[in-house]
């Protein structure tokens, strides 16, 4: 139960009793922690730290040197990205497939959406809303988990697809509350003096509406992916890889693989509940036209592409969901003269070939084929040194 | 009592259909234990070519020709290119290449004939039959029309698979690939004809359901997937006779639930009936044998 | 005891093709050259060279794991060999898909029974007749007459019948694809002996009334040798001793060694 195994490169020819190759870059993920970088601190708390203070900075540059446009598009890259992020871990960590992401994110996007919308006096600040949303998903994901976690492969898949399926369905039946088909609009303050200034002192520039809401979303990115990169290190990332690939060893070590899994589901869920309110704030509204079935399967893209396991492949495939679409209208638009909404299109047509391609040729996705690559060339070159001598 | 008889009726002609789409489901989880969840973009493709072509004046009858040589071709091309490669694969694998393949053929029909709403007429007459003074019968001559259309599949199918020589060879490579190919029987291909058989009946589906909801968008099949799944499901997803109950089970369930609920609550319903399912049967509700694992 | 001539022991080397003095003149039909397998890092054959001749019965012994279902599979092409050459009646068949062996005119029974547990008893004897077209009700009888039990489930789902019925049934079905060479894996395994004499008995039967040539894989080396012309004995995928099936037999050393009896 250690990470000796070495994931099978050919496509199609992993033999049944070979874990999942789909899941490789989990393994080489951990493969390539274990072997430390000197350059790093030692313990993994620590060097996620300061992981995270670099990536903070990074991103302050970032916002402060992009267009309010690009700001805004930071902010669903965002939000896109903390859902993948829980997906990832969920499907990458421990093998269960979810089309429901998008179902969870939008209890998290109507929960803050109706916190948000009081009549009189002043409503929860926003911190204790985002709480209470990903409280409230992850009771929603418990409840999943405990379904979920009976089923496996297709029977998951199709469950949780009707689950995606049908949720935005209540939001028309509770139409008093939820809004019917128009949504809830989300009504958030403006940005504090507070921020206007520290911009100010920054950049020189002002604080507008947008930044505010793109450095709101960044920070809970951030916060997620130190959090999910902590718990995917520890020994509970450790116990789920177990309970994907070693289910009987570790039924005997004495581990219950339901309580797992829907502890994943919770952890998984969480995250969505954050993205979806997120989600809410940045593009002010919540409603069903979000949510559809389209999104649990764009966020599966990204976690595929970029590498299950993998939050920084999360990351990625989150962005080639924001900006894949615009070139495509952009070039649909300008080139061929169709109409954007059409044209944008191209990008689903690119997402699905990528997702074929990706199990065909490269399961491990994008980080994990890179991460293979890199660990094969560092034992090739490891073995050519101990010939040597 | 009216209602009940309208929607048990209603419910039955919507049963057919799930169970056609469900039909297609088992054929190919039979053969190859992949549910192809492209299945429900693929017939939105072929539906909308069959729109295009009526558009352009062609017959209601050619275009559903047209429309089902299509799904034929659209079935074996993507068994032999993209799924072929997974078969026998880790099952996660073969589960997102057909996710897969539902995002990109319904891209791509949202690419080709736009993201509007387009009407879709029925060749025959979409209005409730009346009875005596105002008894509105939960029939239709396009209920009767689509009745008549899936159980001429059904019967075809049964004839296929259970009195023809490449129906045997196809259910002996479902059930037995290494024992069929050592008796000579060219299991590859009766895999790709069992996708492509599975196509047309799904791509039929799709046509007849268009026909009942009257206009159809890219996604319009995203729901009968669900829907088709559960039916299927029902039934074992290893049985044919499974599915067509499963079907007509389900039918009846959500027409009670739009008739004495709501419309908006179909999805959870179906959602409600699957998790319930598997969780109580996961063999299907008339497995004799102990319950698989799900 | 007499070391019986033409006969290569314990080392492995060429095995001779002829049996029993080269006073009969025999033809083989199936030939392995040097046939080596792998599973991953595991070799599971290692060089394996052996003959089927016309009109006989080899029987490969050997036990638990020495290989002898991989030979059957490599042999019929489901496992591909990493080295070596199979050859039916001189044409190499060495990468030949798996469903053209039939074609070829060689039939292979699989370990486990290897009926199609959903098709009915019928229904499992016409998928055995496919390839050949159409096949006279006649061919079917035939094959009924031989084992009047399955004859009286033809209508029932194969997964009723009993251990010995199943065998039964797919050695009927192979007799359909009128094979020149009968492979058949472990086909005692499970049974009552007094099955398992009566399926030998019929093989032999008709090996020696209709020229049929047979391969036997069988872990059961008493029984196998006791109607095999010719025994293979296979340890660790390596041929140990190739020899007369008597002369076999009659090895009480290599039979506490390998043999088990």
């Amino acid at each position: 139960m250690s990470d000796t195994q070495t994931p099978a490169g050919t496509p199609g020819a992993a033999s049944s009793d070979a874990p999942s190759t789909a899941t490789a870059a989990g393994n080489a993920s951990s493969a390539a922690a274990s072997s430390g970088r000197s350059f790093l601190p030692k313990s993994t708390l620590l060097r996620h730290l300061l992981v995270l203070v670099l990536c903070a900075v990074g991103a302050v540059a970032l916002l402060e040197l992009t267009e309010p446009g690009t700001n805004a598009q930071i902010s669903s890259v965002a939000y896109y990205a903390i859902a993948a992020g829980g997906l990832t871990l969920l499907t990458g960590l421990n093998g269960q497939i979810s089309l429901g992401h998008g179902a969870l994110m939008a209890v998290g996007a109507y929960t803050t959406a109706l916190l948000l919308d009081v009549d009189e006096g002043e409503p929860l600040p926003l911190p204790l809303i985002f709480l209470i949303a990903v409280a409230a998903t992850a009771l929603v994901g418990a409840l999943v988990g405990v379904a979920a976690a009976r089923l496996h492969g297709p029977y998951l898949a199709g469950a949780t697809l009707a689950l995606a399926v049908g949720v935005p369905g209540l939001t028309l039946y509770f139409k008093e509350t939820l809004g019917g088909e128009q949504g809830i609009n989300v009504r958030i303050e403006r940005a504090p003096d507070w921020f206007d200034e520290a911009i100010n002192a920054i950049s020189g520039e002002n604080g507008s509406q947008t930044k505010w809401l793109a450095y709101i979303s960044v920070a809970c990115l951030l916060l997620t992916y130190f959090l999910l990169a902590n718990l995917m290190r520890s020994r509970m990332g450790r116990t789920w890889r177990a309970v994907r690939d070693q289910e009987v060893a570790a039924e005997l070590a004495g581990i219950s693989l339901g309580a797992w899994r829907i502890l994943a589901f919770v952890v998984s869920a969480a995250a969505a509940g954050l993205a979806g309110a997120v989600l809410a704030i940045v593009v002010r509204l919540a409603a069903p036209g979000s949510f559809l079935p389209v999104l649990s399967l764009s966020l599966l893209t990204a976690v595929v592409i970029g590498g299950l396991g993998s939050l920084f492949g999360a990351l990625l495939g989150s962005a080639l969901l924001v900006f894949l679409p615009r070139w495509a209208s952009d070039i649909g638009r300008d080139s061929f003269d169709i109409a954007s909404a059409q044209a944008s299109q191209a990008a689903y047509v690119v997402y699905g070939l990528l997702l074929v391609a990706v199990m065909l040729f490269a399961p491990a996705g994008l980080v994990g084929t890179v991460r293979l690559a890199l660990l094969r060339r560092r034992a090739a070159r490891a073995t050519a040194r101990a010939g040597g001598r | 009592m009216e209602q009940f008889l309208f929607l048990s009726l209603s419910g039955v002609i919507d049963g057919l259909v799930y169970a056609a789409f469900a039909l297609a489901l088992v054929l190919i989880w039979r053969s190859t234990r992949i549910v192809n969840f492209a299945q429900g973009s693929m017939a939105a493709a072929t539906t909308f070519i069959a729109v295009a072509l009526i558009d352009n004046g062609l017959s209601y009858w050619l275009a559903l020709v047209v429309a089902l040589l299509s799904g034929l071709v659209l079935g074996a091309v993507i068994e032999r290119v993209v799924v072929r490669p997974v078969e026998g694969g880790p099952e996660l694998n073969a589960v997102i290449v057909t996710l897969g393949l539902f995002i990109a053929i319904q891209g791509a029909v949202a690419l080709i004939f736009g993201v509007d709403q387009r009407a879709f007429v029925p060749p025959v007459s979409n209005r409730f039959f009346q009875v005596g003074d105002g008894f509105t019968l939960g029939l239709s001559n396009n209920g009767l029309y689509t009745l008549a259309a899936v159980l001429i599949t059904m019967v075809l199918l049964i004839v296929l698979f259970r009195y023809t020589r490449v129906g045997l060879a196809m259910r002996a490579s479902a059930f037995g690939q290494e024992v069929a190919r050592l008796l000579g029987v060219r299991v590859g291909r009766m895999l790709t004809l069992g996708w492509a058989l599975a196509a047309v009946v799904g791509s039929l589906a799709g046509i007849l359901i268009a026909g009942d909801v009257a206009f159809i968008s890219p996604n319009f099949m995203d729901t009968l997937i669900v829907f088709g799944f559960v039916a299927a499901v029902l039934g074992g997803l290893d049985s044919p006779i499974g599915a067509v109950v499963g079907g007509l089970l389900l039918g009846l369930a959500l027409n009670y639930v739009r008739g004495y609920l709501d419309d908006s609550l179909l999805g959870m319903a179906a959602l409600v009936i699957l998790v319930v399912v598997l969780l109580v049967r996961p063999g299907g509700l008339f497995s004799t044998t102990p319950a698989r694992r799900a | 005891m007499a070391e019986p001539h033409g006969a290569t022991r314990y080392g492995g080397g060429r095995p001779d093709t002829a049996v029993a003095g080269g006073t009969t003149t025999t033809t083989a039909l199936l030939e392995v050259q040097g046939l080596s397998t792998s599973y991953g890092p595991v070799r599971a054959l290692d060089g394996v060279s052996l003959t089927a001749e016309a009109g006989r019965i080899t029987a490969v012994l050997g036990a638990n794991g020495a290989g002898k279902t991989t030979l059957l599979r490599t042999i019929s092409g489901l496992v591909r060999p990493t080295s070596g050459k199979v050859l039916l009646d001189g044409e190499e068949i060495t990468r030949a898909p798996v469903e053209a062996m039939v074609h070829k005119g060689m039939a292979h029974v699989p370990e486990g029974r290897g009926v199609i547990a959903e098709l009915t008893v019928d229904e499992n004897l016409r998928v055995g007749s496919l390839f050949r077209g159409k096949v006279g009700r006649e061919e079917f009888d035939r094959v009924y007459d031989l084992f009047p039990r399955i004859a009286e489930r033809r209508d029932n789902p194969a997964h009723t019948l009993s251990g010995g019925e199943r065998q039964m049934l797919v050695v009927g079905r192979a007799l359909l694809a009128r094979p020149r060479i009968l492979l058949l894996d472990e086909p005692s395994l499970g049974l009552a002996p007094r099955i398992v004499a009566q399926i030998f008995g019929l093989v032999r039967q008709l090996v020696d009334s209709e020229g049929l040539s047979v391969l036997l894989v069988e872990q059961n080396a008493r029984s196998a040798l006791s109607v095999a012309d010719t025994g293979v004995v296979l340890n660790l995928g390596r041929v140990v001793v190739t020899d007369d099936a008597r002369a076999l037999a009659a090895d009480e050393d290599l039979r506490h060694a390998y043999l088990g009896f």
